[in-house]
């Protein structure tokens, strides 16, 4: 048999079935690969003993009947697991024990999954490289002092390693797309009110989703199936009818029409990805698709608006960590004191830039000039894609304007840092599904994303194009394992 | 309005000034579980036992709207006589406190639930409206308590989440005594709905005061100061003519005032300005992302109309004409549903003109000096209207009907029994009377002389010695009648 | 537009966030740079837009009035930092 972590998920669950594979086994060896791989810094809390553990309780009385029957994984450390310390990649909650489980987390858990530890990610799900962590930077495998991306870096950095065969991350403007694109796998941000949001600590509200994240489609579409499911803890919770994604997964897509955006011909796009997003074309052209032409005009209007509208809720979100009920305090002369030297000395600097902007928009005299404007340019952004989606059924994009960078070459430039998420933002903007799929390497060889989004609700359809089209691109992930030494 | 006898103004040298007030009140919703979370309201629990992870705003957790607080604040609204507003939306209050877990609260800001209405005072010298801006759903914070430690303050969150309405009126209000009126008529009209218990001890029912004084016959308003949280009428009272003869005082010194929060001091009896202005208050209101707009159909509505009880403006009018009470019973008699209620069972079986002099008269003051409300009376209306029967047909005197009444309180017994065992009945056997009387007569001869004489008025002597030879129990009427043939 | 420093404080005194002079200077560069960059919201003209809260095209789910959260006090106050069985603690409060 190969490799155990080389293994799928589809595999390993076809493996654990078939009874050619212990979960025992299966945990022991990602736990081993793990332990051999703390120079990517993905791990912010391990929990192996424990894995070791279940799996052994679950060889002992094996549900096969399960989803995930056996499978060890480790997810962002934006979900709150039961008794299992979550941190959101924050001082401010670098003791935080939560006594409850996310939805999300929960449905995997009852699908048969079990918990190896939670993965590092950028603090509360703020940065798009994973470098504002107080846990630290994640290296991306693909190269040393390469970021993952972000926010779900350590996720990203996990999957492409094959430190967990599948993960979970969270999307507020591309967190789970962008690392996905930077490290040559698979995310995908689900329609907003797809999967709870019980118990995800909250960025921004109206924007957050988690989804799966995954080394090809058809283990991501499985995940998707397992975690997407009706809430009613979460009131944005949508009560739709869910598909079977994996087991309705096809690659048969001809006539599918798909819309090209001519807007997001950036100023400034590298000719690499230009090529790319032909090459991606040619790709869908191939599985039979249809290509249409297609305009999206207040595209460039996304992320100024993203950078009002998630900060404004970030401002209010984070005010619960006050140094009270949970999390790090640091002592005061008063009650005032306390809270400011609390927040100052407990969230670094981005999260605090972010609260700052968030508190400014909101604040009085500047309310309609920038949030309630912002709200009106996200109705706008909204009605280009409803308008696009009357002629087409998806839509391809590069997932970003460029491929990883190196560590701390963006940290100084917040703007620079921000427009990484050009592609990514409008989709989160406008509550569709989104996925990214590795389709080919720059000069540097690294790896490169294209973008499927969908219409709201219309996962199934993204997941069958990125089946279809991940088929054709055939694309082969670089690692050599540099940091295992 | 005509010149008004109850006018409230405040005189400093040649000027009048007249006093503007406007509450927001806080009522707290009669619901089993919180506004946004599955955790318990009662009242009186152990600290911080009533308190869910939403409640304690734990990281990922949501809030859940409870349908039946919606209900309750509809139903509120409707008994406002209020526009109610199918789509209202919830926005975030935010702003930093030790016993604000969410750093921020969820309450309605631009639509709230229910639009403007009005409330009729019933004031001595007529009646006043009094116009109902909006009430809105909110959730309640929890308490600090600062006397528990020397260098600490605590805080126990089982309030925090529960549902309150707020009830913000307009600036209609002009006197201490409207203010009075305005809280009871509010209170009554929920306990009538059922949708808050108005209880002001549990802090089920409190107000935001905002006052502002201005010269008698200005049409400007002056500048106001909010008193927060007063939690009983009385404070409110005398928070208004602290906070307004202090403002007077201002003006009339030539001072400017601040448009500030102030905090009724109970133990000082005066308003002072609150610590927190040194920041000034930017809440930075946005509608919640957690929740999605509130959207009530038709059907709903109509639904919860359906539910309304006849409110005490209605029953007041309906007392009126149907038992021709005077507005004056009526307003006592509808005053609080529970006191409504036994009126009405009472007079099912009995006269309504006594009923209504019993419950008034003899029952209040009763049960006033026992401290007892009227669901705590040892006299059940069945067996009221049993004894209002007694006197009616004339097995008991009116007279001996307070001893019987008397009797009945010291425990709910059967009019009739008491009548019975202690031989009270009413003597109206007109052979034993005469027989009662010859024997009066006969022991009075010369009085019986003097008024044959002319002397008329011993008639009253002879009715007072045949009542008092019969303990009482004679019935006067026919005494009266028997006297006269045989004098 | 431009952010100063006093306005820096004022918003730091919102959020509850203490900052010293050096931090308010770097905090001022860097906000200043994205509100530059945001401003660009005002090529547009939204007069006749409405808002967009919230994504999910659908109404607020009513629940029904029970009671399911037990007495969670041990767990509740389990993580706060300061140990009192009963209370949340917090440096005095003067009203
Ligand atoms: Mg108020
Ligand atoms: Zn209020």
């Amino acid at each position: 048999m190969l490799d155990i972590t080389k293994q799928s998920l589809s595999e390993l669950v076809e493996n654990i079935k078939n009874k050619k594979l212990s979960s025992s086994e299966a945990t022991k060896a990602f736990v081993e690969r793990s332990e051999k791989s703390k120079e990517l810094n993905a791990y912010i809390t391990e929990d192996y003993a424990n894995a070791l553990n279940k799996a052994k309780t679950f060889d002992e009385k094996p549900n096969l009947d399960l989803k995930l029957p056996g499978i060890p994984m480790a997810v962002k450390d934006l979900f709150c697991t039961k008794d299992l310390r979550t941190t959101a990649g924050s001082k401010i909650l670098n003791n935080f024990v939560p006594t409850y489980e996310s939805t999300v987390t929960q449905n995997i858990w009852n699908e048969g999954a079990i918990l190896m530890g939670k993965l590092n990610c950028d603090e509360f799900a703020m940065g798009s490289s994973n470098e504002t962590s107080f846990f630290g930077n994640v290296q991306n495998p693909i190269d040393k002092n390469l970021v993952p991306g972000g926010s779900s870096g350590g996720s990203s950095s996990a999957v492409a390693a094959q430190l967990t065969p599948i993960t979970i991350g969270t999307d507020t403007g591309g967190s789970i797309r962008q690392p996905a694109s930077f490290t040559g796998t698979v995310g995908l941000k689900p329609t907003y009110g797809s999967c709870s949001r019980y118990g995800i600590v909250a960025f921004a509200s109206s924007l957050d989703q988690a989804g799966p994240m995954a080394q090809n489609v058809k283990d991501c579409a499985l995940l998707q199936e397992v975690i997407s499911t009706y809430d009613e803890k979460d009131s944005t919770s949508i009560d739709f009818k869910r598909n079977e994604y994996s087991k309705e997964l096809t690659k048969d897509i001809k006539g599918k029409k798909i819309g090209i955006p001519k807007e997001y011909r950036v100023d400034g796009m590298p000719k690499e990805i230009e090529d790319l997003w032909k090459k991606g074309i040619e790709y869908a052209k191939d599985c039979g698709a249809e290509i249409i032409d297609i305009s999206l005009p207040h595209t460039n209007y996304a992320l100024p608006t993203y950078y009002i509208v998630a900060p404004a809720e970030a401002s209010s979100n984070l005010a619960r960590y006050d140094g009270v009920k949970y999390g790090f305090r640091a002592e005061g002369e008063n009650l005032i004191d306390m809270y400011e030297k609390t927040r100052s000395e407990g969230f670094g600097a981005e999260v605090q830039r972010r609260i700052m902007i968030g508190t400014y928009v909101l604040s009085s005299g500047y309310y309609d000039a920038y949030y309630l404007k912002a709200q009106k340019v996200r109705k706008l952004i909204k009605n280009d894609f409803d308008d696009a989606y009357k002629k087409v059924d998806a839509i391809l994009t590069p997932s970003t304007p460029s491929s990883a960078f190196k560590i701390g070459e963006k940290t100084n430039d917040p703007v620079s840092m921000y427009l990484n998420d050009i592609f990514t933002v409008p989709v989160n903007l406008a509550g569709l599904p989104g996925i990214s799929i590795p389709a080919g390497h720059d000069a540097k060889g690294y790896p490169l994303g294209l973008q499927i989004i969908g219409k709201a609700f219309d996962e199934q359809n993204i997941l069958n194009i990125a089946y279809a089209m991940e088929e054709k691109i055939n694309f082969k992930n670089n690692i050599n394992d540099w940091w295992i030494k | 309005m005509s010149k008004n006898k109850s006018e409230y103004l405040i005189n400093r040298h040649d000027n009048q000034y007249e006093v503007v007030i406007g509450l927001e009140v806080h009522a707290q919703v009669t619901s089993a579980s919180k506004l946004f979370s599955t955790s318990a309201t009662k009242f009186g629990a152990e600290p911080n036992t009533q308190v869910s992870l939403v409640d304690a705003a734990f990281p990922g957790m949501l809030p859940v709207i409870n349908e039946y607080c919606v209900k309750q604040a509809i139903k509120t609204g409707i008994g406002l006589k209020a526009k109610i507003n199918k789509r209202s939306v919830f926005d975030r209050k935010n702003y930093f406190y030790a016993d604000l877990p969410q750093g921020y609260q969820i309450s309605q800001f631009k639509d709230p639930i229910v639009g403007e209405g009005k409330v009729i005072l019933d004031m001595p010298d007529g009646q006043k409206e009094v116009g109902i801006e909006r009430l809105h759903l909110e959730q309640d914070a929890g308490k600090s308590i600062h006397d528990l430690d020397p260098k600490n303050t605590f805080v126990d969150l089982n309030r925090s989440g529960v549902a309150l309405m707020e009830i913000v009126s307009k600036p209609d209000l002009r006197s201490p005594d409207e203010v009075n009126v305005y809280i009871k008529k509010l209170r009554s009209i929920m306990r009538y709905l059922g949708t808050c218990d108005g209880n002001m001890q549990e802090g089920s029912l409190r107000a935001d005061v905002n006052i502002s004084v201005r010269k008698k016959g200005s049409k400007e308003f002056g500048t106001r100061c909010e008193i927060k949280n007063v939690n009983s009428i009385k404070f409110m009272q005398m928070a208004i003519e602290y906070e307004a003869n202090r403002q007077v005082d201002l003006i009339e010194d030539g001072q400017m005032i601040d448009q500030e929060t102030r905090l009724f001091d109970t133990k000082k009896n005066e308003t002072r300005s609150m610590r927190s202005k040194e920041d000034a208050h930017d809440y930075r209101y946005f509608p919640d992302p957690d929740l999605l707009p509130l959207e009530v159909s038709d059907d709903f509505i109509e639904n919860l109309k359906s539910e309304i009880p006849e409110l005490p403006d209605e029953k007041k009018k309906r007392f009126i004409e149907k038992f021709k009470l005077s507005p004056y019973e009526a307003n006592i008699l509808v005053s609080d549903i529970e006191t409504s209620n036994y009126f009405e069972n009472v007079i099912k079986k009995s006269d309504v003109k006594l009923a209504t002099n019993w419950i008034i008269g003899e029952l209040f003051a009763a049960l006033n000096e026992k401290n007892l409300e009227i669901t705590e009376s040892p006299i059940s209306p069945g067996n009221l209207s049993k004894l209002i029967n007694l006197i009616k047909d004339g097995t008991i005197s009116g007279k001996i009907a307070k001893t019987v009444f008397e009797q009945m309180m010291e425990g709910d017994k059967d009019p009739k029994k008491i009548v019975e065992e202690k031989g009270l009945k009413q003597e109206s056997d007109p052979k034993a009377l005469e027989a009662l009387i010859d024997k009066v007569i006969d022991d009075n001869r010369d009085k019986a002389i003097e008024y044959n004489s002319g002397k008329v008025k011993l008639f009253g002597f002879f009715v007072g010695q045949v009542m008092k030879v019969s303990g009482g129990k004679a019935n006067p009427q026919l005494v009266n009648e028997i006297l006269k043939k045989k004098l | 537009m431009s952010i100063d420093l006093k306005t820096i404080k004022h918003i730091s005194k919102l959020s509850r966030i203490s900052v010293d002079e050096k931090k308010a200077e770097k905090l001022a560069g860097d906000l200043n740079s994205i509100f530059e960059f945001i401003e660009k919201l005002n090529e547009l003209k939204t007069d006749n837009v409405e808002p967009l809260t919230s994504v999910a095209e659908t109404t607020l789910k009513l629940r029904s009035d029970e009671v399911k959260s037990k007495n969670l006090r041990e767990q509740v106050i389990k993580n706060s930092p300061k140990e009192n069985e009963d209370y949340f603690v917090v440096p005095k409060v003067i009203e």
